[in-house]
């Protein structure tokens, strides 16, 4: 028992980390989607967050400039995507689809440009990053306290600021939609925005608060990525995660709660992933790593084609407002 | 894409529009090079000569553009249905699986007599990635979008986990089958070409160009003048008058989802077959990308599309060259440059629509060729 619990609790430690920018792109996915404005954007809004981040904690040598760079530039990339879908009611998915290009791209270009090192930013010392926290009592837990100790150790503790920051995120978001009257005019916005309108307030201005709380959150999750989770902006680091924080929020079917609970199991399976690298498991022998990897979009498949239940999308997403003349 | 306005002329519509979009593309893209403090019109002469300049340019330019027209007819089709695929990269893989499948079994054997059966099995291929998120879109209402992406995904680890595990050439950790051999392996045009006296160098581009014009001529003949496409483009205009033309909607999205599979899977032949040689882990290098942007440029039409699809051409090629030229412009410049034409081109397609039916409508005369029409 004491091997398995040795084995599984690193792994959830991991998870836990690997979960963090799954949440805040997923909870930015869902401020903007349950408001109505779909978007698929979130991968290229990290991307250019955590090349901000790299690049503003580099010059500042500081990680909060870099948490605020990062911030800017996603909120810049957030009214992008509001101009051309809400002002202008263009194709959610068309420019969702610019933005992750634009930032591959640029990220790219700029990184090399200025810094020659092949896209990357220059390495960061601890001082400008975010840092691991240790709680208190972390030495005498890991001896005392056996497999409690070790989890108190390992997954409690020993994360940087952000990582509690995005569990935070999640009861927030709850009481910010479901008990507050600007959660409840956005969830309004998302089903029935002729209604909101009819009560006079502006459907554009709570699409554009929607997306810019994603844009803050995306800025978060890109931070993450670049300044605390590693010391540097490698390029296109996001590496698919903004997809995957998307299919987390379809599996989650849009609820604060249930997409926690997603992001950690998407987590899970990830660093379950590397962890069984060419380990064979009890009964089913070695697993390809590729089965890991494709296994969030499998679920997310499945639930899409009513297997396990519906997920049915906010009614408006990705409708543009039109008023009636 | 084609959402056409009753304020304009058809010209201005199809023709002003676009070409002022693609405008602003072209100058957010040069501010983004002085941004890098290099000189716009240096970086456009060179990416013109080195992609229209010497033989072995065109030659290049012309592979690109081969796949572009592929996956930009494939968004097309896709779109005249009113559905958004968004999953060519991954049709693109799966199809690459089938043509290495049908190639290897039939090594050794001459071009000609595989070429049928490749092109066969890309499009078999294709077709069969894009199948499953269409019956899910058709018969289960799942998002094409969202199904498409998950798509991509599945089919690049698809691909790896049989390049590793099944397929990958024997006693090598390359995630690559062998190479095929040089009577099966489809000649480039630079080799057919040489007897003649035309030069091409080592430009890969070969007669799957010929298949790509050939898919132009025939997308066009399917949208526009054959009962098939007159459903298609009516069920994606108007789903509720489809129904009411006795169109089954379901059936449509299914039908053009597999030709749009089909067309991309096409690119699989110009990869694998004649300029890889061999299957490798990315069949279609973001070419499946670039057919949004191509397809949004062209407006879903075949003529646009093969136009839109030789400048991303020139845009691939001229980029590969600037980056020798100028070290600090790497070739991502050409992913911002499609980024802002999909931004301006598609997203904000509309931005410019109510300036210029301001223009036009102080013609009046224009306006009654309108009504007349």
């Amino acid at each position: 028992m004491t091997e398995f619990f040795d084995m599984i609790i690193p792994v959830i430690g991991s998870a836990v980390r690997l979960s963090i920018p799954l949440l805040f792109a997923c909870f930015a996915g869902l401020f903007s989607e349950r408001s109505g404005v779909v978007d698929i954007g979130l991968e290229g809004k990290m991307l250019g967050a955590a090349f901000a981040a790299g690049a503003i904690a580099y010059h500042t040598g500081s990680a909060t400039a870099g948490l605020m760079g990062a911030i800017f530039v996603s909120i810049l990339l957030s009214l992008v995507h509001g101009f051309a879908s809400i002002t202008h009611r263009g194709n959610q998915i068309v420019s969702g689809v610019a933005i992750n290009f634009l930032a591959s791209g640029l990220t790219a270009l700029l990184g090399q440009a200025w810094y020659g090192e092949g896209g990357r930013t220059p390495q960061l010392p601890d001082s400008a990053r975010f840092m691991p926290i240790d709680w208190p009592g972390v030495a005498t837990a890991r001896v005392n306290l056996g497999e409690l100790g070790n989890f108190y150790v390992n997954v409690i503790s020993g994360h940087s600021i952000l990582v509690y920051a995005a569990f935070v995120m999640v009861p927030v978001t709850w009481w910010v939609l479901q008990r507050t009257r600007f959660g409840l005019r956005l969830r309004a916005v998302g089903e029935n925005p002729h209604a909101v309108d009819t009560a006079g307030i502006s459907v554009a201005l709570l699409r554009y608060l929607a997306v810019i709380i994603a844009g803050v959150l995306c800025g978060a999750g890109g931070t993450y990525l670049a300044i605390a989770q590693s010391s540097e902006f490698v390029r296109d680091m996001t590496a698919g995660k903004g997809f995957i924080a998307l299919a987390a929020l379809v599996f989650a079917k849009w609820r604060p709660f249930s997409a926690m609970a997603t992001c950690l199991l998407f987590g899970f399976l990830d660093a379950a992933g590397s962890r069984l690298q060419g380990t064979p498991l009890p009964f089913i022998g070695q697993v390809p790593v590729q089965v890991f990897q494709a296994l969030p979009y499998i679920l997310t498949v499945v639930l899409l084609a009513g297997f396990i239940g519906k997920a049915i999308p906010p009614k408006a997403s990705g409708v543009p407002y039109t008023k009636d003349r | 894409m084609s959402q056409a306005s009753r304020e304009l002329p058809p010209f201005v519509d199809y023709v002003v529009l676009p070409v002022v979009n693609v405008i602003t593309a072209f100058i957010a893209a040069g501010l983004v090079v002085l941004a890098i403090s290099e000189n716009p019109v240096e970086v456009v002469k060179i990416m013109i000569v080195g992609a229209l300049g010497t033989p072995e340019g065109l030659g290049y330019t012309l592979y690109y553009t081969t796949n572009f027209i592929f996956t930009g007819l494939s968004v097309a089709v896709a779109y005249h249905a009113g559905l958004f695929n968004i999953g060519p990269e991954g049709q693109a893989a799966v199809a690459g699986i089938g043509v290495a499948l049908v190639t290897l079994a039939f090594d050794g054997a001459p071009w000609w007599l595989v070429l049928p059966f490749a092109v066969a099995a890309a499009m078999v291929f294709g077709a069969a990635w894009a199948f499953i998120p269409a019956w899910l879109q058709a018969r289960r209402g799942s998002h094409i979008v969202i199904t498409t992406i998950m798509f991509n995904f599945l089919a690049a680890t698809l691909i790896v986990y049989l390049l590793v595990n099944v397929m990958g050439k024997a006693g090598s950790m390359a995630p690559e089958t062998k190479m095929l051999s040089d009577a099966t392996r489809l000649p480039l045009f630079g080799t057919l070409l040489k007897p003649l006296g035309i030069d091409l160098g080592q430009s890969p581009v070969n007669p799957t160009f010929l298949i790509a014009i050939a898919a132009c001529v025939a997308v066009w003949l399917l949208i526009w003048h054959t009962r098939l496409g007159y459903e298609i483009r009516t069920a994606g205009t108007n789903p509720q008058a489809a129904v009411y033309a006795g169109i089954d909607p379901a059936r449509i999205i299914i039908i053009s989802m597999l030709i749009s599979g089909g067309l991309t899977g096409l690119l699989a032949v110009n990869e694998v077959m004649a300029v890889q040689g061999r299957l490798l882990t990315d069949v279609a290098q973001g070419a499946g990308f670039v057919g949004i942007a191509v397809a949004l440029m062209g407006r879903s039409h075949p003529l646009g599309i093969a136009l839109a699809a030789f400048l991303f051409g020139i845009l691939y090629q001229g980029g590969a060259e600037l980056s020798f030229d100028i070290p600090k412009i790497t070739r991502d410049m050409i992913v911002v440059i499609q980024a802002l034409v999909i931004l301006f081109a598609g997203a904000l397609g509309n931005m410019y629509r109510p300036m210029l039916e301001r223009i036009f409508a102080r013609r009046p005369d224009r306006r009654a060729e309108e009504t007349e029409a």
